[in-house]
């Protein structure tokens, strides 16, 4: 996986923030198209797409839902495209206060803002059972890489893409009448 | 030549930093004590004279008020942008749009049209020659300074300036995080810095982190039209009003007497900063106006503008992922930040008195300069890493964006997107790139259209074409091809948005080349003699070093030799006679170099610097 190369890590699923930092500046240090601007021309091209793959992956794993997701998507895992059933109802529900808000029935917005803060404390929550997943698939790199997890991984981020698109939905409605 | 350079440590020419303002323009070279401002302040002005000369600066200035239709200032404003997004600027500045103008720009001068990168250049020649006047020395390659917040049109355009003016840019560096450099120096080791630049004409905010010499830019925002211009105009349009109803005229047609109220305004808002009290004054045409405006009247008529610098400032914070009590210093660009409404404003924010040490006016061309001396490798232990202050991204179904790279990825920065065909058949792919923040394609900048052309012929959906969008360490796009199946580069026609092609820019590298046939013949011999002198210089040094005394006497008689032949041929006007003669002094002196070189290395292996 090119990005963990990039910045000489073995694969896996939880990283060392300050550690990765450090890399990532020992490795710019070393590659910046700024400290080639005098070489040759193949060498500053070499810098200047060496860099861009460090960059990338810096961006990439020091972010773990990002980095999940670029594991998953080099494990050839992809998305499964359903809503979580869960959680149907409580959107379906969601759906109707925000009509009514766009409609200017201000009596919405109590349930809205409820509804708000009820998904974001599962993003947390979410965000906790991905770090505990993770935490768990590293441990079986140790012997046979235990794949059932990353299907569960899966299923989590999922969630979270869709937890926080509601989050990002309501919010939207709940600042354009607030200005109104 | 080149041999003896190389023993004196300097083997490739100087490379300048310049600060390419709206207002002014400055040009900073890095010597072993520190950054350092060359010649003076030169105007960003351009005029035309009556014989077709064309000249920037200080003389370009004092002709924008005797003959304002042949003159031009504040044409950054223009960098990178079409005749269809300029009509705000249109209402306030008195640019003259040749008929001519479809994606790129062209002004009316007098009897001449130019582009606003041809412009530039002329402003970048002044730089050039003064700086070569200053050191003695030919200058080929700069590093330019660019507002953070310029997309990559307005980047491209400067670039375009640099190669017409006889410049490599070697790099174009964001002006607040130059101006960290120039701060950052012998200066705090670890911290987060937010850099408030605030100019003529345009306004930038970044926050960086600072870590042993690294500068690393957390997230950047602005407005790239938004300065002190803008209070001048806003100045200005008072006094019109003003005078529209004591004189019972409309002055604001009469290019001269604007440009003449213009610099009545903006001495009057200058001295704002320091006295409690100003007078706007103003005499055109035998009649004379008079206002007087204080501290407190100014303060709440630029209220709204300071206020407009502070919502970019907050998404910056945000962006960068740091509170306000974690930024450790404020620093202060911009002629702008004199103002003391500004000061307040700031310090309001973040809590904390903001640096103005620093001439708010020369620290950005420091810091380029600063930038210079880390490519030619003379700073070692500082580096910047910088980020790309808009989003990138392609156009999908129904008008939306697709974004790519995001806002405030560090730069350089690629992405990969696969493409492939809808109808059976199908030869080409279109993309269209786009730059901005918003959802909707109408919201973004339309930056280039992309042509995948020659598609082999297949059944739909079955082509695959991946399109890597790179952006480089000067925020500039390129897009590459290939064919997945076959791994064969994949042909793509680039149409800019705005902006000259290659084609024109060449075109115009060669016409200014033309223009100047006689001055650059001029300039050759010129040049040749800056080389004699410093090699002249150069050897008489030498004849101290201890070496020199290891020569034969056949050497340093074939030395003094070569040296009375290089004199007679100095004074003429062939270039080529004098280069003849400066590299038979070269072989001549190439045994004493050998030996300095020798010694030299012999002193860095002990770990001494030379």
């Amino acid at each position: 996986m090119r990005f963990y190369e990039a910045l000489g890590l073995e694969p896996g699923l939880m990283l060392d923030a300050q550690d990765l930092q450090r890399r990532f500046y020992e490795r710019s240090r070393q590659w910046h198209p700024d400290r080639r601007a005098r070489a040759g021309a193949a060498e500053q091209q070499k810098a200047l797409e060496m860099t861009a793959v460090l960059n990338d992956a810096f961006r990439t794993l020091r972010d773990p839902v990002a980095r999940a997701g670029y594991f998953l998507e080099e494990h050839k895992i992809v998305s499964s495209k359903h809503p979580p059933a869960e959680l149907l109802e409580e959107v379906f529900e969601m759906n109707m206060a925000l009509d009514e808000l766009r409609r200017g029935d201000e009596s919405a917005r109590p349930q809205l803002i409820d509804a708000r803060d009820r998904f974001v404390k599962l993003l947390a929550e979410i965000d906790h059972g991905l770090s505990a997943l993770s935490i768990q698939y590293d441990k079986s790199l140790r012997g046979t890489p235990d794949e059932s997890l990353l299907l569960a991984i899966r299923g989590v981020l999922d969630r979270r893409q869709y937890v926080s698109n509601l989050i990002r939905d309501v919010e939207k409605e709940l600042n354009v009448h607030v200005s109104n | 030549m080149s041999t003896f350079q190389i023993d004196f440590g300097n083997a490739q020419s100087t490379i300048v930093g310049i600060d390419l303002g709206t207002t002014n323009s400055l040009v900073a070279v890095m010597e072993p004590t520190g950054p350092r401002i060359l010649s003076g302040i030169v105007p960003s002005v351009v005029s035309v004279t009556s014989d077709g000369q064309v000249i920037a600066g200080g003389d370009a200035r004092a002709m924008l008020i005797t003959h304002p239709e042949r003159s031009v200032y504040s044409v950054k404003r223009l960098m990178g942008r079409g005749a269809d997004d300029i009509q705000d600027e249109l209402k306030l500045f008195p640019f003259h749009l040749a008929d001519s103008s479809e994606s790129v720009l062209r002004l009316q001068l007098g009897e001449k049209v130019m582009t606003p990168p041809e412009v530039s250049a002329h402003i970048l020649r002044k730089l050039k020659n003064d700086a070569e006047a200053e050191l003695g020395t030919p200058i080929t390659q700069a590093v330019i300074t660019v507002p953070a917040y310029f997309n990559d049109a307005q980047r491209q355009a400067t670039k375009d300036a640099g190669r017409i003016a006889g410049l490599e840019v070697l790099r174009l560096v964001n002006e607040p995080t130059a101006a960290a450099l120039a701060y950052g120096l012998d200066k705090r080791k670890e911290g987060i810095v937010a850099v408030y630049d605030f100019g003529g004409g345009t306004f930038d905010i970044s926050i960086l982190r600072l870590h042993d010499g690294i500068f690393e830019v957390l997230a950047t925002n602005g407005d790239t039209h938004l300065g002190g211009d803008d209070i001048d105009n806003m100045l200005l349009r008072i006094a019109f009003e003003d005078i529209q109803s004591e004189w019972g005229q409309d002055i604001s047609a009469k290019a001269d007497a604007v440009q003449l109220l213009r610099r009545a305004v903006i001495e009057a808002k200058e001295k704002l900063s320091f006295v409690p009290s100003a007078v706007i004054h103003f005499e055109f045409g035998g009649k004379s106006y008079q206002r007087e405006i204080t501290v407190d009247v100014f303060n709440r008529l630029i209220e709204p503008i300071v206020e407009r610098t502070l919502a970019p400032c907050r998404a910056c914070i945000a962006d960068a992922g740091v509170k306000v009590e974690d930024i450790n210093e404020v620093v202060m660009v911009g002629g702008s930040t004199r103002i003391p409404l500004v000061r307040s404003a700031v310090e309001k924010l973040f809590r904390s008195r903001p640096h103005t040490e620093l001439n708010p006016d020369e620290v950005v061309a420091l810091g380029a300069a600063v930038q210079a001396g880390v490519l030619s490798g003379d700073v070692q232990d500082q580096l910047l890493l910088d980020v790309t202050p808009l989003s990138l991204g392609i156009e999908t179904m129904g008008g939306l964006v697709s974004k790519l790279i995001h806002r405030n990825s560090t730069i350089p920065a690629s992405a990969s997107e696969q493409f492939t065909t809808a109808v059976d058949g199908q030869r080409n792919v279109l993309i269209h790139v786009i730059q901005g923040e918003r959802e909707l394609v109408k919201d973004c900048r339309s930056l280039a259209r992309f042509d995948l052309k020659d598609l082999p012929l297949m059944p739909a959906g079955l082509a695959r074409i991946e399109v890597r969008f790179l952006i480089d360490a000067n925020g500039i796009l390129s897009v590459t091809a290939r064919d997945v199946r076959t791994g064969a580069e994949q042909s793509i026609d680039v149409k800019p948005s705005y902006g000259l092609s290659d084609e024109q820019v060449e075109a115009m590298i060669l016409e200014s080349f033309e223009k100047a046939g006689a001055d650059f013949q001029e300039r050759q011999v010129r040049e040749a003699r800056v080389e004699a002198d410093s090699m002249l210089a150069a050897v008489e040094k030498a004849r101290h070093d201890p070496t020199y005394r290891e020569l034969t006497g056949a050497e340093r008689n074939a030395i003094d030799a070569s040296i009375q032949d290089l004199l007679t041929v100095y004074n003429g006007t062939d270039h080529l006679a004098i280069r003849e003669k400066l590299d038979q002094l070269n072989g001549a002196t190439l045994h004493l170099a050998e030996n300095m070189m020798n010694t030299a290395v012999r002193g860095a292996l002990k770990g001494t610097k030379i």
